[in-house]
């Protein structure tokens, strides 16, 4: 193993088409504290009113300073346009810096006889070449990235909660915003930390600060869960996974089921839905937690495939 | 005007022609003097008020004309939420991502008049860029850093739009039409990923469009491909590379996509979404917090 290697770590880390990534990884945490720092504000205004009903009436309900009299609205010249110039000039300014500092990269002529190890993805799609692992190419490289766009596009067509429209809110929205920074924290931009820090030469794991090294070998058995329970023909292969799958789908249904309708608040707009929101809603949370479970079942069990059919493998 | 007509008839040292062209000028150099004053005040010129329309002062209505007569600045409404300024609640990424796209284009179309997209001939022209033509590298590094910015920007833009529940009602279909623009960011950024032709490029590519050779029906490895005749000559990645591996075609195809019919519908998009942020009622907030006691129950059509 060797001792930490910090050299490799920084050559990852200051590689130029990496720099965004490294970016992110101070960039998303530093939003997501700012949001959820203005977002414990309003939820300490939303328990003050809620409490009292008679200030409910009169407060302006904002966390921002308020007096009678103020204009609500303000004249976007010059108000906001001079906003969005110092922003056009910090951009401006950061982006010249970056770019007299840092030189884009350009490598060798392309040369299709010489395979680059590892050969990656550009770096915002690295999420999706991880996820190759996972799942067979044409579930990861076109199934899922489908799914994620089509999912983005109808949350807000089954999201019935009429709170939270224009705040930042964390208590009146658990649920949704608890989905989707999983989604877009842990699924998306984890993978695409692991795919950039992680994934070496021949898409090998080496933790950060072990030497990449082209040459090496790994035992790693991967086998599918019906080897384990020593079901060895195909049609029964067939039947074993699609109990399994049909299983999971079930009970993890069921657990959300469970968690959406448990509490008060979530059970008050599960009544909301109606059957096609909730079923749409279910079909996108059971597939999205298809992929961390078979993330878990591979690297802690080594099992590659639930379901083997002829025709496709899940 | 008075005293030179008076003063005309009596030459009496000075031959009067002389004295006439004198006049002259001083009329002339009078005049002149009239107009460069006139200059200071550069909004009462003919040419300013042909190109602004309305009268810039101090009032309420001189503001909001200024932004309602102007194409550029009547994206915006006259007035806005007072809290809507703030940095904290839109973080300013929207219009960042709108600002990267323009410097990409503008450095873009610049990237262009060095680049020539043909095999071979791509990959000089940009070591030529790199090392010869002037400020070509900074040109470079700055259409390429403001990619990544501006994927970085999308994505933070998404997450704000989220977290403030933006999204709903009545404002659903602009989300969608971002989303279809997050997707359309991405693509651009792949595309141009090819143009230099270099190693790092052509495996990127060749590792995402790799993955098209598995699509459900119409790749050759993927579920049902095979069976419906699809193999690495006529199938869903041969259209996307003009040929079976990454090529001149698929260099050629990567160009057209990435400053011809991206861009093009990229803007339309862009166009549609600004519009559908005015027609949603502008921006969302930040607007004043609702409890969970006033909610009405829901209206069944």
């Amino acid at each position: 193993m060797g001792g930490f290697n910090w050299q490799q770590l920084w050559e990852i880390a200051s590689a130029p088409d990496n720099v965004p990534i490294v970016a992110l990884l101070f960039l998303a945490p530093f939003y997501t504290w700012y949001a959820f720092h203005q977002a414990r504000e309003n939820d300490r205004l939303i328990d003050q009113l809620e409490a009292d009903p008679k200030l409910a009436k009169t407060h302006h309900r904002k966390t921002f300073p308020w007096r009678p009299g103020w204009l609500k609205e303000i004249h976007t010249w010059p108000y906001l346009m001079r906003m969005e110039l110092l922003v056009a000039i910090i951009v401006t300014v950061i982006l010249t810096v970056w770019s007299l500092t840092l030189n884009a990269p350009l490598e060798e002529l392309s040369n299709p006889n010489l395979t680059m190890n590892p050969a990656k993805a550009p770096w915002y799609f690295l999420g999706l070449q991880e996820m190759l692992v996972y799942f067979d190419p044409w579930i990861a490289g076109v199934l899922m990235p489908t799914l994620i766009i089509v999912g983005l596009m109808v949350i807000p067509y089954i999201d019935e909660n009429p709170l939270g429209s224009g705040y930042y809110t964390l208590k009146q929205r658990k649920f949704a915003i608890a989905t989707f920074c999983f989604g877009f924290m842990v699924l998306w931009l984890v993978m695409v930390f692991i795919g950039t820090f992680i994934r070496g030469p021949g898409w090998m794991w080496f933790w950060p600060g072990q030497t990449w090294d082209p040459g090496r070998v790994v035992f790693e058995p991967n086998r599918d869960l019906p080897d384990l329970f020593g079901v060895s023909s195909m049609p029964v292969k067939i039947v074993f996974g699609a109990i399994v799958m049909a299983l999971y789908v079930a009970v993890v249904g069921y657990g959300l089921h469970k968690l959406i309708t448990r509490a008060g608040f979530n059970k008050k707009i599960y009544e909301r839905m109606s059957v096609i929101q909730y079923v749409v809603m279910q079909t996108f949370l059971v597939v999205m937690l298809l992929l961390p479970i078979k993330i878990l079942i591979r690297l802690l069990f080594r099992i590659k495939y639930i379901w083997i059919t002829p025709w496709f493998n899940v | 005007m008075a005293d030179q007509v008076s003063t005309t008839p009596e030459p009496k040292d000075e031959p009067p022609k002389l004295d006439k062209i004198r006049q002259g000028l001083k009329a002339f150099s009078d005049k002149a003097k009239e107009d460069i004053e006139a200059l200071k005040k550069p909004e009462k010129t003919p040419l300013y008020k042909s190109m602004f329309r309305v009268k810039h002062d101090e009032s309420e209505r001189s503001r909001a004309l200024s932004v309602l007569t102007n194409v550029f600045f009547h994206l915006h409404p006259a007035k806005v939420n007072r809290d809507a300024v703030r940095y904290g609640y839109t973080w300013g990424m929207g219009g960042i991502t709108f600002y990267l796209f323009i410097v990409l284009t503008f450095t873009g179309v610049l990237l262009m008049f060095y680049y020539h997209p043909s095999k071979g001939q791509a990959y000089r022209d940009i070591v030529y860029l790199m090392n010869d033509v002037p400020f070509g590298r900074l040109l470079r590094n700055m259409h390429r850093w403001a990619a990544h910015l501006m994927v970085i920007a999308v994505w933070l833009h998404m997450f704000r739009v989220f977290l403030t529940g933006s999204y709903k009602r009545p404002r659903e279909f602009n989300w969608c039409v971002g989303v279809v623009l997050l997707v359309f960011t991405l693509l651009l950024s792949f595309t141009g990923y090819l143009l230099p032709d270099d190693q790092l490029g052509f495996w990127a590519v060749t590792v995402g469009t790799n993955m098209a050779r598995a699509t459900p029906l119409l790749g050759h490895e993927g579920p049902f491909g095979p069976q419906l005749g699809m193999t690495p000559y006529n199938d869903v990645r041969f259209a996307l590379l003009g040929g079976s591996i990454v090529d001149a075609n698929a260099l050629l195809r990567a160009y057209i996509w990435h400053c011809l019919a991206i861009p093009i519908i990229v803007s339309l998009l862009l166009g549609v979404h600004f519009w559908r942020v005015r027609k949603d009622g502008g921006i969302s907030g930040p607007a004043p917090v609702q409890l969970e006691s006033e909610i009405k129950p829901i209206r069944k059509i």
